[in-house]
């Protein structure tokens, strides 16, 4: 609590000196190139190729906000942010947007003062377990040892779950994901705890996945999105509908490779010629071209060819869409309509 | 002699033997083995043990490592390689992601088709640094050492090549003032003349001086942002600066916690024990995040300068008091020698004090730099990519997510080349001065 009053003030301060920087749209394209803040390193959702790119499902709500504020999802402009730096180097204006797996709480949006975008991966905090021991349920846990990463939501999810089930646990304090993999098959610990995202990430990495198993309790929410700083809601609506947009696309069976066509004429759909501009101004009332969504779909994809390219089944991650699939599949995405 | 006794002697030798060979356990390798290894029974034992004990561990390592696999595009596809070669189940490295990615371990994300302007920059960094280390090389190639640091700023960060130049211009003309101007205002105004005058040079003359010249005559490199810096070269990068600058902020720290005077000797005192009394990761932090708050909105004052100027102060309090060390260890009467001499301040402590008090102190200020190199990957927690930031971002990516320990053994080597030379080169350094006792 004390950190988090901390950082508020801190992020207060920072608005109070940001209060000229309250045209981040405007800023963005006279400097010709966003400045998107993610992480360091996370397997699938942020990280470098081969060739020094950024690559990643995070990076591409970056690169998909880049081409539509600037029609090139290349000019951007990564600042790689670890957990403690990020919220300040959103709050002073040092990146425009933060697309770093932060998860949606009441206190980040309301008393660190920015404003979360929307949710670009539901996650929930999961169990990873070997096959030998034998477990099939969270609840059987009582007095295992866990792995944990410290200083995170995990931490407190992971007390409250054991308390209220009346379970007593070991943690084992680790501080980064791939330490805890060693960790986890040393036998250091007999489970381990983070997003299940990671987990199944982790899991994948190993010389034997089917040794071990994800146990089938999520035991918190934790909504993953892009944020903004408060104040400025003209950015803040830029950031949501270029995420709407590519969720809609996906609705609507718009791709990166039929969205040229599409957009050349109007068709039947008025809300998909609503949304590539073939009929309204929608892009004009954002302040954007009024291709911008095809610029979004064509350079970067929708949501379904974004989530298989980077962390799909396809993917060594190999996520199944589970709660982010569409909401006529029985998901949580649902975007708002274009009208 | 012999004619002498020879009827009282029952035998007398009369020509010189051969030389006989020393007796097998007395010599070569048997002689060094008995005396060193099995000197006795529980040196013995001992002996048999260790060589047990690393015996087990070579074994366990060594063929990890040998027969490690090159190439392969990822970790799955070594794995499959693995089992084809040596069979499931048995572990070996998988060098290749070195062969991936030493790109970005060694430049980060420096443009490829610019990889030579850092070769280049490192080359003139020995060059300029050798005839420092080492006093038999010409002494011309001395000349090349002030102009080093513009030189690498301008190969690493390039533009135009008039901004380095102009900045260099202020130290000419403050060099001038010193000379020419304290003859007519005095060593005092020289001096206070000569810092002023290059400031205000550089605040408000500099930068018009260098985009006018870079206008009209647009000679230079193209710009490579510092955010493109990563992996070894930033760690260099951070910790030469640091080194270099350092070490003569350091001294005049802790000349000045000697002095006499109020102001400087407080100012030195309260500067050097706040920096050594907070941790440096703390000073990290200040830099990416509390500064920010401070400046202008709009600023854009580079994250890497930021660090190098905290990894400066940092290092140069931890040098002063190394260093003071050094001038307290030195006999009062080479101060009261100076004195005799009529030597004034500066003279005395530079041609009499400073290069013993140096010497003394070659050992602690070499250590403080490796320290100072090796604490460059704190680096990582306000989110540069280091070469252990860039470990932990080419595990991130799915070629290469559950390796470990290759990318650490191969960071490690290259800091351990490093340090260890540095820790040679104190140690030929405190040999060659050495004049004492001989």
């Amino acid at each position: 609590m004390k950190r988090s009053v901390f950082l508020g003030t801190l992020a207060a301060a920072g608005l109070v000196a940001g209060v000229a920087s309250a045209q981040t749209l405007a800023d963005v394209q006279a400097r010709g190139e966003l400045n998107c803040g993610t992480s360091t390193g996370l397997a699938g959702f942020s990280f470098p190729d081969a060739n020094g790119e950024w690559q990643g499902f995070d990076v591409a709500i970056c690169r998909a906000v880049a081409a539509a504020v600037l029609g090139d999802a290349t000019a951007v402009s990564f600042t790689p942010l670890t957990t403690q730096t990020r919220f300040t180097a959103l709050a002073s204006g040092e990146v425009d947007v933060l697309a770093r797996n932060t998860t949606w709480t009441f206190s980040r949006d309301v008393d660190l003062q920015f404003e979360f975008t929307g949710v670009n991966y539901y996650d929930g905090q999961g169990f990873m377990a070997s096959r030998e021991l034998g477990v099939s349920s969270a609840l059987e846990l009582d007095g295992a040892t866990v792995c944990i990463q410290t200083g995170t939501t995990t931490e407190l999810n992971l007390a409250d779950y054991f308390a209220s089930n009346n379970m007593s646990y070991e943690p084992v304090p680790i501080e980064t994901n791939a330490e805890a993999q060693q960790q986890y098959l040393a036998g250091a610990c007999d489970v381990y705890t983070t997003d299940a995202s990671g987990l199944a990430a982790t899991r994948a990495t190993f010389e034997d996945p089917s040794a071990h198993v994800v146990l089938p309790e999520i035991i918190s929410k934790e909504p993953l999105g892009p944020l903004v700083r408060h104040g400025d809601s003209q950015w803040g609506d830029v950031v949501r509908w270029t995420l709407n947009a590519m969720i809609a696309a996906e609705e609507l069976g718009i791709t990166s490779a039929n969205v040229t066509d599409m957009a050349s004429a109007a068709g039947d759909n008025p809300e998909i010629n609503r949304l590539l501009g073939t009929e309204g101004e929608l892009g004009a009332m954002l302040g954007l071209e009024n291709d911008w969504a095809v610029n979004v779909i064509s350079q970067v994809g929708n949501y379904g060819e974004v989530f298989e390219r980077f962390i799909g089944e396809s993917t060594p991650i190999g996520l199944a869409r589970g709660l982010n699939a569409q909401w006529t599949d029985g998901g949580l995405l649902y975007s708002p309509p274009f009208r | 002699m012999s004619e002498t006794h020879a009827h009282s002697a029952a035998y007398v030798r009369r020509e010189m033997l051969p030389q006989e060979a020393p007796p097998a356990l007395e010599t070569g390798a048997v002689k060094w083995l008995r005396e060193n290894l099995f000197s006795s029974w529980l040196n013995g034992i001992l002996t048999v043990v260790s060589l047990a004990f690393i015996w087990l561990v070579l074994s366990s390592i060594l063929p990890w490592v040998v027969q490690g696999i090159w190439n392969a595009e990822s970790l799955s596809e070594c794995r499959e390689i693995r089992d084809q070669l040596y069979g499931e189940g048995h572990e070996v490295a998988c060098w290749a992601v070195l062969g991936d990615r030493w790109r970005q371990l060694l430049f980060g994300f420096y443009p490829p088709e610019h990889y030579w302007r850092v070769v280049l920059a490192l080359v003139v960094f020995l060059a300029a640094i050798a005839p420092v280390l080492f006093e038999s090389l010409p002494r011309k190639m001395l000349i090349l050492t002030p102009l080093a640091p513009f030189i690498i700023f301008f190969l690493l960060w390039g533009g135009t090549i008039w901004g380095p130049l102009a900045v260099l211009l202020g130290f000419v003309i403050g060099w001038a003032i010193f000379t020419y101007g304290s003859p007519v205002v005095g060593n005092l105004g020289g001096t206070v003349l000569a810092i002023l005058v290059p400031i205000l040079y550089w605040l408000f003359i500099a930068g018009p001086i260098a985009s006018g010249l870079g206008a009209i005559l647009p000679i230079g490199l193209e710009f490579v942002a510092s955010d493109e810096f990563g992996g070894f070269m930033l760690s260099f990068v951070i910790g030469i600066a640091g080194i270099v600058l350092s070490l003569p902020i350091g001294i005049f720290l802790a000349l000045g916690r000697q002095s006499d005077l109020f102001i400087i000797n407080k100012f030195s005192v309260i500067f050097i024990e706040v920096i050594r009394g907070v941790p440096l990761i703390v000073w990290l932090f200040t830099a990416s995040l509390l500064l920010n708050y401070f400046l202008p909105p709009g600023t854009n004052f580079d994250l890497m300068l930021r660090v190098i100027i905290m990894v400066t102060l940092f290092s140069s309090a931890y040098i002063a008091e190394v260093i003071r060390g050094g001038l307290a260890a030195l006999p009062r009467g080479q101060y009261e020698g100076a004195d005799s001499l009529g030597l004034d301040y500066w003279q005395s402590m530079r041609l009499i004090i400073l290069p013993q008090a140096l010497k003394i102190s070659i050992p602690g200020i070499v250590s403080t730099f490796i320290g100072l190199f090796k604490d460059t990957t704190l680096v990582v927690f306000i989110g540069l990519l280091d070469p252990i930031g860039f470990s932990n971002a080419i595990r991130a990516s799915t070629e290469w997510n559950g390796i470990y320990w290759e990318l650490f053994i191969f960071i490690g080597l290259c800091f351990f080349v490093c340090c260890f030379g540095m820790s040679r080169y104190s140690q030929y350094l405190e040999r060659k001065l050495r004049t004492d006792h001989r």
